[in-house]
């Protein structure tokens, strides 16, 4: 079973960290990645650019608009993902409770579509 | 084959299905692994019961026989679908490959499945209105209405809520197990934060026009014996004997007309001794392991207290010191306030009166009725009745329970007169 976890922090917080502190975070969650891949769990994952880096698209009517940001007003944003491979829901939580940053924000677990089996007939 | 056996079979399916429905259905959820394909096994098994028991006799082991039954009437029903949609024979042959015979589990395993059921229930990855609901419909066997009724919501909303929390369990795969042993605190405080929401709503219900609502308190007795028995853990131990000596004082608790009265001026005659010797004994032994928390101190005290024979003869002492270790397992306002009122009882109103007015200066508690109700009843005892008029007025404001309306309304006729 595939889940992405959405790694979730403030980054004011975050970025006025000391860089000794910054650079201890950085390396357990680099250790983090490691011990993932080495019990089989870790199928991918990045560290994010801070959200004033983003930009978003839209189409409507045909048409392309570019903005940056996104705006919304959130306490804390989006600071990177790791895609999972779990037993289950408990493994997932078992599995996010090792994210280094999920001391400082939250870890938001979502267990992922499989839209080839949406598309298969007899589906209820 | 006479009538009569018929009817006795009938009877004795009807009795099974009150004691034993539950228990089948915990295991036909870990043997289909699906919430609504077990449910639906339930029935079709003890239909098939009522068919077949009365031609073929009673089976020696009729909760392995309804199991069994369940499966294969399952398995049977997605073979027959199957043969339009080829993906689900995979799923059938899969569930009859599978799964052993549930008939020769071991009565441990079964016994584990009820356990299974109430964590996954619990889960707290589901919503904790959604725990409640599916507990008392999974756990308890509870209808969608009863529980609607109950908890003062429209059917259609709690289906929903029913429907949501499975979809749930299913999409995210939340597992059918018992926590690991390192998972387990956190699991089971969410069990019991359930159970006793549960006993709270039905005990003190947060609104409307009777004070307490029988069918939940005694719902959730019957969940806090379950646990007990599955997981003799020190702090479900200690949230069932909270339970039942909260329980214990019910029929001294409201007046003939329906008035609350409160503990200093309870018919301690009324209180039923059978219940507090089981909860006493339950604390005692929840103690003893020294793995206690929140729930058996707070069992503790209302065990000094059920044991004390009039308001004046309370160890107060005792409850105080009960209270300050509380207070370091859980430092909440509420606990501090009811440490406020203790204090009050051994050290004279003043001293109560002193730490309330501090948790009201820090803005904790501001609009929690029972805070201005405990202070206007301090003020009260000390001749300041201006300002225990005033603080009156306030948890009137503030309550939702209609007893308590009334009684705060007593409480400041008194002082007008």
């Amino acid at each position: 079973m595939k889940y992405l976890c959405l790694v979730y922090y403030s980054e004011a917080e975050v970025y006025s960290m000391s860089k000794g502190e910054w650079q201890s975070l950085v390396r357990e969650c680099l250790a983090c990645g490691e011990s993932l891949r080495a019990s089989g769990h870790m199928l991918g994952g990045e560290a994010l650019q801070p959200v004033h880096t983003a930009t978003t698209v839209r189409v409507r009517n045909g048409k392309v608009t570019t903005t940056d940001g996104p705006f919304a007003e959130t306490k804390e944003q989006l600071a990177g993902f790791y895609f999972i491979e779990a037993k289950d829901l408990n493994d997932a939580i078992q599995v996010a409770s090792r994210i280094p940053p999920a001391r400082l924000g939250s870890i938001e677990i979502r267990p992922v579509r499989d839209l080839h089996a949406e598309l298969a007939p007899n589906v209820e | 084959m006479t009538e009569q056996t018929g009817q006795d079979v009938r009877q004795l399916v009807d009795s099974l299905y009150r004691s034993e429905s539950r228990r089948v259905l915990a295991t036909l959820i870990r043997v289909l692994g699906d919430f609504d394909l077990a449910e639906e096994a339930l029935h079709e098994a003890f239909r098939a019961a009522v068919e077949q028991w009365p031609r073929e006799g009673i089976p020696a082991n009729p909760r392995a026989w309804l199991v069994s039954a369940g499966r294969f009437k399952t398995i049977d029903g997605i073979r027959r679908r199957a043969r339009f949609d080829a993906s689900l024979a995979e799923i059938a042959e899969r569930l009859h490959s599978e799964a052993v015979d549930p008939a020769s589990a071991v009565e441990e395993e079964l016994e584990d499945d009820r356990l299974r059921l109430i964590f996954t229930c619990c889960h707290p990855a589901l919503p904790q209105d959604a725990q409640v609901a599916l507990t008392l419909r999974e756990v308890c066997g509870l209808t969608t209405e009863e529980i609607a009724r109950a908890f003062l919501t429209s059917p259609p909303t709690l289906a929903q809520r029913i429907v949501r929390a499975k979809n749930k369990i299913r999409v995210a795969r939340i597992p059918y197990e018992v926590p690991p042993r390192e998972a387990l605190p956190e699991r089971l405080d969410s069990v019991l934060q359930v159970i006793y929401l549960v006993f709270n709503e039905g005990y003190a219900a947060s609104s409307g026009a009777s004070l307490t609502r029988c069918d939940l308190t005694s719902e959730a007795i019957r969940l806090g014996r379950l646990l007990v028995e599955l997981l003799p853990e020190a702090e479900a131990m200690g949230l069932l004997a909270l339970m039942l000596l909260h329980e214990s004082r019910r029929a001294a608790r409201t007046s003939p007309e329906g008035e609350l009265i409160l503990l200093e001026a309870q018919d301690r005659s009324l209180w039923d001794r059978d219940l507090i010797a089981e909860g006493v004994e339950l604390v005692t032994r929840a103690l003893q392991t020294r793995r206690f928390g929140r729930y058996t101190l707070q069992a503790a005290i209302a065990a000094v207290h059920a044991e004390a024979p009039s308001a004046a003869e309370t160890d107060w002492a005792e409850i105080v010191g009960l209270y300050d270790v509380l207070l370091k397992v859980d430092p909440s306002p509420v606990v501090a306030l009811n440490r406020a009122v203790a204090v009050a009882m051994l050290n004279g109103p003043e001293a109560g009166l002193a730490l309330i007015d501090a948790l009201l200066d820090r803005g904790l508690l501001t609009d929690y009725h029972l805070a201005h109700a405990a202070r206007a009843d301090l003020c009260r005892r000390l001749g300041r009745f201006g300002e225990a008029r005033v603080a009156y007025e306030r948890a009137l404001a503030l309550t939702r329970l209609e007893p308590e309306r009334r009684f705060l309304l007593r409480r400041l006729e008194e002082l007008t007169q």
